[in-house]
């Protein structure tokens, strides 16, 4: 059966309006600040490690990003973590706040379709978040011109650039997760504890879990399989292939992201650069389980969200 | 569409939740410029037709056209065309009065140029004129229907289908609200509206239709559904002395029963208001009249001898 006119009709003053309330409220306000800060910490620290212990390096501005001095960890770090908890501060309560200030039937008795509300958080949401990760990208590679004193080269900025691209389909994961909570839950703070829940068992547990379960399942099997399968398992976790990407794109040498048998470096000069094209290569599968996760989420909240009452 | 043709016609419109039917296959039709109420306990399947005319919900069975469209295939153009105040009916609270209408006026497509003025002419007809600035947070209950009733205003609908819109209000907000609905009617938009409370809604609806676990249990006007469910209607009472009244009494046309209540008290019973012809008979057996008083039949009253005959209030389920 088909339905008159597009389901987009009323994106576009869906995403103003969300977008205007995201940037307006308190919270993003809190949020900014705390990336803000850290982000600079981070950099900081960087910098002082840099300056230190690296005198040639072809890559010196890729490592503003990586590198970490004690007791503050990378830039990158901090992002891995401080990301999901923006995506769940925005997004734990796009659907259910509606029920619950009882404008969600008011809403959708106006010509629109539940498509273009949900849609429109979404890309709100991901566009905010995209504003506030340009502007620290920004911070940070402005911060380094001033303290490093060296502009960084066109393959840097590419990698950079790819970088913060992979950063924001992060950020889609964990917003499209928050968000499928906050249709399946009708109060706001389950939501958000669900979404914390997971984020920490994903964050903390998980990989550590992986290799247990690994070891458990693969007992008697050679080391290459129990490694194989721990790390199969481990990728489950958005962050743990958000680290992986992050390895091979921000650090040239990458040259795998499992394990690798001594006959497979044969030939290879170690520390060698790999170009962009290649880093991506490597870095393939896990930029799309990223992309894909996210689609995913979104698509059972979508559907969930059609299936649901508006009578709360 | 003509302007005759119905605002809403709907035929065996049912719904299913699971195995539970909820409203079960019920058949009427809103005429433009008429007030129609749906009453009956929460629960009877209310708010759950309304959904399914703004195509909110699905249609488990049975066809609807709201104002000449189908809500399942054409849901947009019935949303176009009408507007709806839902029960307790929730706006943004860190947005002020206008911004919220302005924020449905984009929705709706308003022409930027007219967005303006209808919003603040809106405001103005439900008397939030002046605190069109202030954020909604501050808003009392009778407010925030108002402004329900503003962007209704504000949309220029053909029908406004009103959920439960006075329950929660004190008596003077009630008052101020319907008599907002009853300018909407001079407009010529269709009003529907479902409430539980019978006697405020008496006096506004045109005709009513009162639900009752799912199905429509009676439906017309008031005086009609009178004359159906308490059998005369109208109740005259008469104090009067002397001569030999209750026999002249009953033989007027129309009075289907005569009571004695006390020494020279009688209630009659009829179909229409009777006080002339009993102020003649009382005059005729040469006794004198002291009070004679007439009891229209109320939504009320027809309501509860109703419930009462069918046994019990109706089923209780989640609202």
């Amino acid at each position: 059966m088909r339905r008159e006119g597009s389901a987009l009709q009323g994106l576009g003053v869906v995403v103003l309006k969300e977008l205007s309330d995201h940037l307006t409220s308190a919270r993003m306000r809190v949020l900014e600040w705390l990336v803000v800060l850290t982000a600079i910490a981070a950099l900081y620290g960087a910098i002082q490690q840099v300056r230190d212990t690296t005198a040639e390096d072809l890559f010196l501005y890729l490592r503003l990003f990586t590198t970490a001095r004690e007791p503050l960890p990378s830039f990158v770090s901090f992002l891995a973590f401080l990301v999901p908890l923006m995506a769940i501060g925005l997004g734990f309560d796009a659907v259910n706040g509606e029920y619950n200030r009882r404008t969600m039937s008011r809403i959708l008795s106006q010509p629109i379709y539940r498509d273009a509300l949900l849609f429109g958080k979404f890309i709100a949401g991901v566009v905010t978040l995209s504003i506030s990760l340009l502007a620290m990208w920004l911070l940070v590679i402005g911060l380094g011109l001033l303290l490093l004193g060296i502009p960084p080269n066109a393959e840097e900025m590419l990698r950079a650039f790819i970088f913060l691209l992979v950063t924001i389909a992060y950020v889609g994961v964990w917003l499209a997760l928050a968000m499928l909570f906050s249709i399946v839950f009708k109060s706001a703070a389950t939501a958000a504890l669900f979404s914390l829940g997971l984020w920490l068992f994903l964050t903390a547990i998980w990989p550590a879990l992986a290799t247990f379960i690994a070891g458990a399942v693969t007992a008697g099997a050679d080391q290459a399989t129990q490694i194989t399968v721990a790390q199969a398992l481990a990728r489950l976790s958005p962050g743990t292939l958000y680290g992986e990407v992050i390895a091979a794109v921000l650090n040239p040498a990458t040259r795998s992201l499992g394990p690798i048998f001594l006959s497979q470096m044969q030939g290879a000069i170690p520390g060698s650069p790999l170009p962009v094209v290649e880093s991506l290569m490597i870095a393939w599968p896990q930029i799309v389980g990223l992309v894909a996760g996210a689609i995913v989420l979104f698509v059972i909240g979508y559907v969930v969200f059609q299936r649901q009452e508006v009578r709360a | 569409m003509t302007a005759a043709s119905p605002v809403i016609d709907v035929h065996d419109l049912t719904k299913r939740y699971g195995g539970v039917t909820v409203v079960k296959g019920i058949t009427f039709s809103v005429q433009p410029g008429e007030i129609f109420g749906l009453l009956g306990p929460n629960g009877a399947g209310k708010t759950t037709t309304i959904l399914m005319l703004l195509g909110l919900t699905d249609i488990s069975d049975g066809e609807a056209r709201v104002v000449g469209f189908d809500p399942v295939r054409e849901p947009l153009s019935v949303k176009r065309l009408v507007g709806y105040l839902p029960d307790t009916v929730g706006f943004y609270d860190h947005l002020s009065a206008a911004e919220n209408l302005r924020y449905t006026a984009r929705l709706i497509g308003l022409p930027p140029a007219e967005r303006e003025a209808r919003i603040a002419a809106a405001l103005e007809r439900v008397g939030l004129g002046e605190v069109g600035t202030k954020r909604v947070s501050a808003f009392s209950r009778g407010m925030r229907q108002r402004l329900g009733l503003a962007e209704i205003l504000m949309k220029k609908v053909r029908l406004a289908i009103l959920d439960e819109p006075t329950s929660g209000l004190d008596p003077q907000a009630t008052v101020e609200l319907l008599e907002m609905i009853k300018t909407l009617k001079r407009e010529g938009v269709a009003v529907m509206l479902s409430s539980h409370l019978l006697d405020r809604v008496q006096v506004i609806c045109d005709r009513v239709a009162l639900f009752h676990s799912g199905n429509i249990a009676l439906m017309g006007t008031v005086p009609e559904l009178g004359r159906q469910i308490l059998g005369g209607g109208f109740n005259v009472d008469i104090e009067a002395e002397g001569g030999q009244l209750q026999e002249r009494l009953a033989l007027i046309p129309g009075v289907s029963g005569i009571e004695q209540t006390g020494p020279g008290r009688f209630r009659l019973r009829a179909d229409r208001d009777v006080r002339p012809e009993a102020a003649a008979a009382v005059v005729h057996a040469g006794a004198k009249l002291y009070t004679l008083s007439v009891e229209a039949p109320s939504l009320e009253a027809i309501y509860t001898r109703y419930f009462e005959t069918a046994g019990g209030g109706g089923e209780r389920n989640a609202a």
